[in-house]
């Protein structure tokens, strides 16, 4: 490591002066610029090359860098001690709510709620993502996907982030709010919904509502229309009256204590944002990497064919192991994390990596590089998924640098659920059809011009109905 | 065999609970796991390895 750590040690007791407040800072190394002429740092690199800007931090800097965004200091780490440290602090430490000013407008200027982040995350794990609720989720998933599939035919052509995008509104919407609120969406609500997305410019660290942005007018745009969807459904609602108990959702309960369109179309997009993007992306990449990988591929189709062959149901094998299926997604995961950059805010001074940050310094985690440091994940850029196989089991054996759905006290709180409805997905749609790309494989891309990161268009693959499902019956049960 | 738990990690999934009842209790108040047997007998070895690594917060350790 090249960085002076010139504070910290000495005799043991603390310089008290305030001086070692800013040399904690200054004494991190701050990455080089592509962008040297932007007013706000290093806010052009962010919003030209992410990825590009977050790997040169780790290999310029070492475990502890340093980038500027817009007029704050953004202290980034990687490797497993600082990653620890990073994601065991508590919420009093590292705060989450102020690092996200790209997503206040989406959720609604107005929208102010009455619990916290945690408290919601809280909230949605003991209501819809509690382990009981699962089963019912599994068939859910199962029935959307073969709604979605339905007028396929034998053969034909799909774009990937379409067809992910709009199918993981419906799941999303079905599980957390409700089957009679998803009834009545239809892909002009996917539609809506990909532009909140694609609004998340990071030029929102200098201005969320900065005039003259395209995207960000369009993000106005599409939410007005959501709160118009959303305000027609509970007109229908209320015309239709009182419901049996079975037949209500969440969209009833938010009526009945006379929350405004506006305000519940907020809190369904907040519910739902943290599981459409992510999953939509990994679907696709998945799928993409499937591809790339035939004798992969050739695997995971044997193992469901097998799985399935006597007869059972998706919503049950979804919630139990399937080894070859769960090691792609999770190799998948590794090389494609749907969220590259984690921020938290410093709310008093704190001591990372042997730096002492002062209070409201930026300070970030990054899964794209922690997923592919190389003393953890040898030939880190390969798409292997071997690496999850007993006995390396790459996953749990760094559980502080395979970090895809983040670490600590607040790791994603629907990873079990994510990974069921990646397993319901691909058990219906790789037993019943084949795919292939259309374009060559390095093709298929990332858009990266976003805090929030999609799949690049055109991202189009083959589909074609498998002859017979030829299910490798003699199999004796693993 | 001995099991560890990181309390400072769990999240009250109770999915443990569902692989190895006799090893991994859960404390309603604190809404986390208790340990209710560190060092589990061999025969539980796979259900004790199954929770570990489905563990969603992934707060559970096994050691030989």
């Amino acid at each position: 490591m090249t960085v002076s750590t010139g504070s910290t040690t000495g005799d043991g007791s603390t310089t008290g002066d305030g001086s070692t407040t800013v040399g904690g800072l200054q004494d991190i190394k701050e990455v080089s610029r592509r962008f040297p002429d932007s007013p706000h740092g290093h806010l052009e690199d962010l919003r030209d090359d992410p990825i590009g800007l977050l790997h040169r931090v780790r290999d310029e800097c070492g475990d502890v860098g340093r980038f500027r965004l817009a007029d704050r200091d953004v202290v980034l780490v990687s490797g497993a001690e600082a990653n620890e440290q990073f994601f065991r602090a508590p919420d009093s430490t590292l705060d989450q709510a102020a690092a996200y000013p790209f997503m206040t407008p989406i959720f609604g200027k107005g929208v102010v709620f009455d619990a916290s982040p945690e408290e919601r995350q809280q909230m949605l794990k003991n209501q819809a993502l509690r382990g009981d609720m699962m089963r019912g989720h599994a068939s859910t998933i199962e029935r959307e996907i073969r709604r979605m599939v339905a007028d396929w035919g034998d053969e034909g052509e799909i774009d990937l982030l379409d067809f992910f995008a709009e199918l993981t509104i419906y799941t999303t919407s079905a599980c957390l709010i409700g089957p009679p609120f998803r009834e009545e969406l239809d892909e002009q609500f996917a539609h809506h919904y990909h532009e909140l997305e694609r609004g998340t410019d990071a030029l929102a660290y200098v201005d969320p509502y900065m005039p003259g942005v395209e995207s960000f007018e369009r993000r106005d745009a599409a939410r007005e229309a959501l709160v118009a969807l959303v305000q027609g459904i509970i007109d229908k609602r209320k015309a239709r009256g009182t419901v049996a108990k079975e037949e209500r959702d969440l969209l009833d309960v938010l009526i009945s204590i006379d929350m405004s369109a506006d305000y519940i179309t907020g809190i369904f997009i907040s519910m739902m944002f943290a599981g459409h993007h992510t999953s939509s992306g990994t679907a696709s990449w998945a799928l993409i990497e499937l591809m790339r990988h035939p004798e992969v591929m050739a695997a995971v189709v044997a193992e469901l064919d097998e799985l399935y062959a006597d007869g059972s149901d998706v919503s049950f094998q979804a919630l139990r192991s399937i080894p070859q299926l769960e090691a792609a997604l999770k190799e998948t995961l590794r090389l494609h994390p749907p969220l590259v950059l984690l921020l938290r805010v410093a709310q008093e001074e704190v001591e990372l990596a042997g730096h002492l940050i002062p209070a409201g310094t930026m300070v970030g985690a990054t899964p794209r590089v922690s997923n592919r440091i190389a003393e953890d994940f040898p030939d880190p850029d390969a798409f292997d998924p071997g690496r999850y196989v007993d006995p390396r089991q790459e996953d749990l054996a760094h559980r502080w640098t395979w970090i895809p759905f983040g670490a600590g006290k607040h790791r994603c709180v629907g990873n079990a659920f994510a990974m069921m409805q990646m397993k319901a997905i691909f058990s219906v749609i790789l037993r019943d059809y084949e795919f292939e790309m259309t374009q060559s494989p390095e093709t298929y891309r990332d858009d990266t011009s976003k805090m929030v990161i999609q799949l690049a268009r055109p991202a189009k693959v083959r589909y074609r109905r498998r002859a017979v499902s030829t299910g490798s019956t003699t199999g004796e049960p693993v | 065999m001995r099991v560890s738990a990181d309390l400072d990690l769990c999240q009250g999934h109770q999915l443990c609970q569902g692989e190895a009842p006799t090893v991994f209790g859960f404390d309603e108040a604190a809404d986390q796991v208790v340990l209710l047997d560190e060092r589990p007998d061999e025969a539980l070895r796979d259900a004790v390895r199954t929770a570990v690594r489905y563990c969603p917060a992934m707060a559970l350790s096994v050691e030989d």
